[in-house]
C-alpha cells in the first residue's frame, strides 16, 4: 500500500468524495481529476493511492482512466491546449488554427513542447460552437480564435498572466461542496412512508379525492 | 408570430449578468415551482408533467412523464441528470448549466419529488469547468436556502444532489454508458434488454435519466400549469425548445423558440435569430439535429421545428443543434470530419461500429485527398449498409447502442445529395474546394 502521495488536502477531499456515493468506486473519476490537479497526470503512485481509496486494484483504475480523454496516464505539459476541429469549428477555420498552433508551439498535435510547457491536442466538439473556433487551456474556454489571438493567448500563458484563471495543470472545480447528506436507505423508506401518510391525511382533510 | 413574443421558459434570466446567483433567481420567481409542487401529491406532479408531453431534450425525444411512470415499483429510485452534452454542435445545456444553475436544481428537485428519489446525480461533462463551479456554488446556496437537503421547505421531503464530473468521452452521453461511468467504470453502453434504466439503472436500481434542458422546463410548468405549456407548439411537440445554431450563419448561438411554429428558415434567417448566411452565400445543406442526424437540403428550409415533422422527412431534431453549411463547403470533407469523430468516440464493443467507423474514415479521407476510386462510393454505401441495414431512419439496431447505426447518416446524406461532388474528387484527383 502506498500512502502519502496525495497531499493531505487532496487526500481529505478524496475521502469526502468517496463518502458522497453509495459505492466508493463512483468516486474514481472525480478523484482522478483531483490527482491531476496536483501532478498534471496520473502518476503510478497516484494510481496506487486512488485504487486503495476506492477499493480496486491499480490495474482497474488504469483500465478505467485510459478510456477517458481528459485523464492522462503519461506526463503532459503545464498547459494542455485542446483545439476543437469538429464540424462547427471546422466550418470556421479550426484546421487552419490547429496548423498555426503547431507552427507557433513547434509541436505536432498530440505532443508536448520540449520545455514541458505546452501539450497540444486536437479535440472533439467542446460544446461552445457559438464562438467557434474554440480551444480549451486546462479546461477553460477561449473562443472566437484567430491566429493572432491564439498567439496572444500563448504569450499570456507563458508570462503567467492567466495563472488566476488557468492555473498550471488546471483546477477543475475551485468551489468546494458544503451541503450534503447521505442517508441510510432505511431512514429514506421511513421518511417516504411518513410523508405519504401526511399528504394523504392533508388531502382527506381538504376533501381532495385525487389520491 | 415573431419569436420574441413567445414566453421564455428556460432562458428568461439569461439577459442578466448575475443570472447564476441565488439572489437573481429568488427575485425572479425562483423556487416557487418547487414550493407549489411540494403542496401536491407526488403523483399529481408526475401527472401534470405527463399532461404537457414534455419530450426529452437529450436526443431521443421520449416523453418525460411516461418515462417516470415506467419506474420499477418498490425500491427508492435514483435520479440521474444527463449533462454530458457532447453531440457535436450541441451547446445548449452548457448555457443552462453555466447561466441558470438554480433553474436546473429546482427542476431536479421537482422531478425527484415526483418520483420520490432520495439521491440525484448530476453528471456534467468534465470540460465544463466553469459550469461545474457554478452548479456546485448554486447547490451550496440551495442547501443553505432549504431548497435541497433535509426536509425541503419544511415539507418532510429530503433529497441529496451530487455533482459528478465526466472525463471526456462522448459515449457517456448514452444513458446506460453514463450509468456505467457514474459507477466508476469505462463508459460502455449496456447490452439491452433490459431496455430502460427505469427497470434496471444505477447500481441495478430503478433510475430516471433525464436531460438538463428537459428538467429545466419543470419550474415553469409547475408555476404556469400544463395548459400554458401545451398552448405553445403543436401536436406532440409542445412548449419551446433550445436550438444551438452554428456553422455558416451571421449569429451563431442558442435560441429558445416555439416548437412547430418556427421553421428552419426562421432559425437561420430571421434577424433576431441566425441572421442569415454571411456574404450572401446560399445554404447548401443543413444538419437538423446533431451530427447523428441525416442532412437536409435547402428545399426543406420551410419545415417546422417539430419532432414528428422532422421525423417524417427522414431525420430527427435530436439534440437540438442545427449546423448550416453554405455553398463553399466541401461535403466530402464534412462527412469525413463527422465520421472521424465517430471513429474516435466508438467505445469499441461492437465490431461493425469499431471496424466500420475506421474503414469509412479512411475511404472518405482517400476521396478527399484525391486518391479515391469511383468504386469507393459503392464501398462506402456497402459498409454503411452493414451498420444500418437499408439505411432507414430511425435505424435498425445492429449494435449495443445507436452510435454505430448513426455513423452512416452524414455519408449517405452526402452521397445522396452531392454524388457529383464526390465523383469530381475522384475524377480530378483533388478536392475542388481545397
Ligand atoms: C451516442 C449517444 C450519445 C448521447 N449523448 C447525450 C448527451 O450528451 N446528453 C443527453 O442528454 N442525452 C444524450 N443521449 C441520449 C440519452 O441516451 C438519453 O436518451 C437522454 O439523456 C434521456 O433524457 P431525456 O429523455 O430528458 O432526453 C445520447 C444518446 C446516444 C445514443
Ligand atoms: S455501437 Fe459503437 S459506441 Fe455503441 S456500444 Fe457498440 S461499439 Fe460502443
Amino acid at each position: 500500500m502506498t500512502i502519502g502521495h496525495l497531499s493531505d488536502e487532496a487526500r481529505r477531499r478524496a475521502e469526502e468524495l468517496v463518502a458522497l456515493y453509495p459505492h466508493p468506486r463512483s468516486a474514481l473519476i472525480p478523484i482522478c481529476h483531483l490527482a491531476q490537479e496536483q501532478d498534471g497526470w496520473l502518476t503510478p503512485e497516484a494510481i496506487a493511492e486512488i485504487a486503495e481509496l476506492v477499493g480496486l486494484a491499480p490495474a482497474e483504475v488504469v483500465g478505467t482512466a485510459t478510456f477517458y480523454d481528459m485523464l492522462h496516464t503519461e506526463p503532459v505539459g503545464r498547459y494542455v491546449i485542446t483545439v476543437c476541429t469538429n464540424i462547427a469549428c471546422m466550418l470556421r477555420g479550426a484546421y487552419e488554427l490547429l496548423e498555426h498552433a503547431e507552427d507557433r508551439l513547434e509541436v505536432r498535435s498530440g505532443g508536448t513542447t520540449a520545455d514541458g510547457t505546452f501539450t497540444l491536442e486536437e479535440a472533439e466538439c467542446l460544446a461552445d460552437c457559438g464562438v467557434a473556433p474554440v480551444c480549451q487551456v486546462n479546461h477553460r474556454f477561449f473562443g472566437n480564435l484567430s491566429p493572432a489571438s491564439f498567439d496572444t493567448l500563448v504569450e499570456d500563458l507563458r508570462a503567467g498572466r492567466l495563472d488566476g484563471e488557468v492555473p498550471p495543470h488546471g483546477t477543475l472545480v475551485r468551489v468546494r461542496r458544503q451541503g450534503g447528506l447521505r442517508v441510510d436507505p432505511e431512514t429514506v423508506t421511513t421518511e417516504r412512508r411518513q410523508m405519504a401518510e401526511a399528504i394523504a391525511s392533508r388531502a382527506e382533510a381538504s376533501g381532495d379525492s385525487q389520491t | 408570430m415573431s419569436p420574441a413574443s413567445v414566453p421564455r421558459i428556460v432562458t428568461s434570466r439569461l439577459g442578466y449578468e448575475d443570472s447564476h446567483t441565488l439572489e437573481r433567481y429568488l427575485s425572479s420567481g425562483g423556487y416557487e415551482g418547487l414550493r407549489k409542487a411540494l403542496t401536491m401529491h407526488p403523483e399529481q406532479v408526475a401527472a401534470e408533467v405527463d399532461a404537457v408531453s414534455l419530450l426529452g431534450r437529450g436526443g431521443a425525444g421520449f416523453p418525460a412523464g411516461r418515462k417516470w411512470s415506467m419506474l420499477r415499483k418498490g425500491p427508492v429510485p435514483y435520479l440521474v441528470v444527463n449533462g454530458d452534452e457532447s453531440e457535436p454542435a450541441t451547446f445548449k445545456d452548457h448555457l443552462l448549466i453555466e447561466r441558470d444553475p438554480h433553474q436546473l436544481i429546482e427542476g431536479i428537485v421537482i422531478c425527484a419529488y415526483a418520483i420520490q428519489a432520495a439521491q440525484a446525480f448530476l453528471y456534467i461533462r468534465g470540460e465544463f469547468a466553469l459550469g461545474l463551479e457554478r452548479v456546485t456554488a448554486a447547490l451550496n446556496d440551495a442547501y443553505e436556502h432549504g431548497a435541497v437537503g433535509r426536509d425541503i421547505f419544511g415539507s418532510g421531503f429530503s433529497l441529496d444532489v451530487v455533482v459528478h464530473p465526466g472525463a471526456g468521452a462522448y459515449i457517456c452521453g448514452e444513458e446506460t454508458a453514463l450509468l456505467e461511468s457514474l459507477e466508476g467504470k469505462r463508459g460502455f453502453p449496456r447490452i439491452k434488454p433490459p431496455y430502460f434504466p427505469a427497470a434496471v439503472g444505477l447500481f441495478g436500481e430503478p433510475t430516471v435519466v433525464n436531460n438538463v434542458e428537459t428538467l429545466s422546463n419543470l419550474p415553469w410548468v409547475m408555476v404556469n400549469g400544463s395548459a400554458a405549456f401545451t398552448a405553445l407548439g403543436a401536436g406532440r411537440s409542445t412548449g419551446t425548445r433550445l436550438f444551438a445554431l452554428s456553422g455558416h450563419v451571421h449569429n451563431p448561438g442558442v435560441y429558445e423558440v416555439e416548437m412547430v411554429k418556427t421553421t428552419f428558415r426562421n432559425l437561420v434567417f430571421d434577424a433576431e435569430l441566425g441572421g442569415g448566411v454571411p456574404g450572401g452565400r446560399q445554404v447548401k445543406a443543413l444538419i437538423p439535429g446533431g451530427v447523428s442526424a441525416p442532412w437536409f437540403g435547402p428545399d426543406l428550409l420551410d419545415l417546422p421545428l417539430g419532432q414528428d415533422e422532422v421525423a417524417d422527412k427522414g431525420s430527427m431534431l435530436g439534440s437540438g443543434s442545427v449546423v448550416v453549411m453554405d455553398d463553399t463547403t466541401c461535403t466530402v470533407r464534412a462527412a469525413w470530419r463527422i465520421t472521424r469523430f465517430f471513429r474516435r468516440e466508438s467505445c469499441g464493443q461492437c465490431t461493425p461500429c469499431r471496424e466500420g467507423s475506421g474503414w469509412l474514415e479512411r475511404i472518405l479521407l482517400r476521396i478527399e485527398s484525391g486518391s479515391g476510386r469511383e468504386s469507393d462510393l459503392d464501398l462506402l454505401m456497402d459498409v454503411c449498409d452493414n451498420l444500418s441495414p437499408g439505411l432507414a431512419w430511425p435505424p435498425q439496431q445492429t449494435t449495443i447502442c445507436v452510435l454505430g447505426p448513426s455513423i452512416p447518416s452524414s455519408i449517405a446524406s452526402g452521397i445522396r445529395m452531392f454524388r457529383d461532388e464526390f465523383l469530381v474528387h475522384v475524377k480530378d484527383g483533388r478536392c475542388p474546394y481545397a
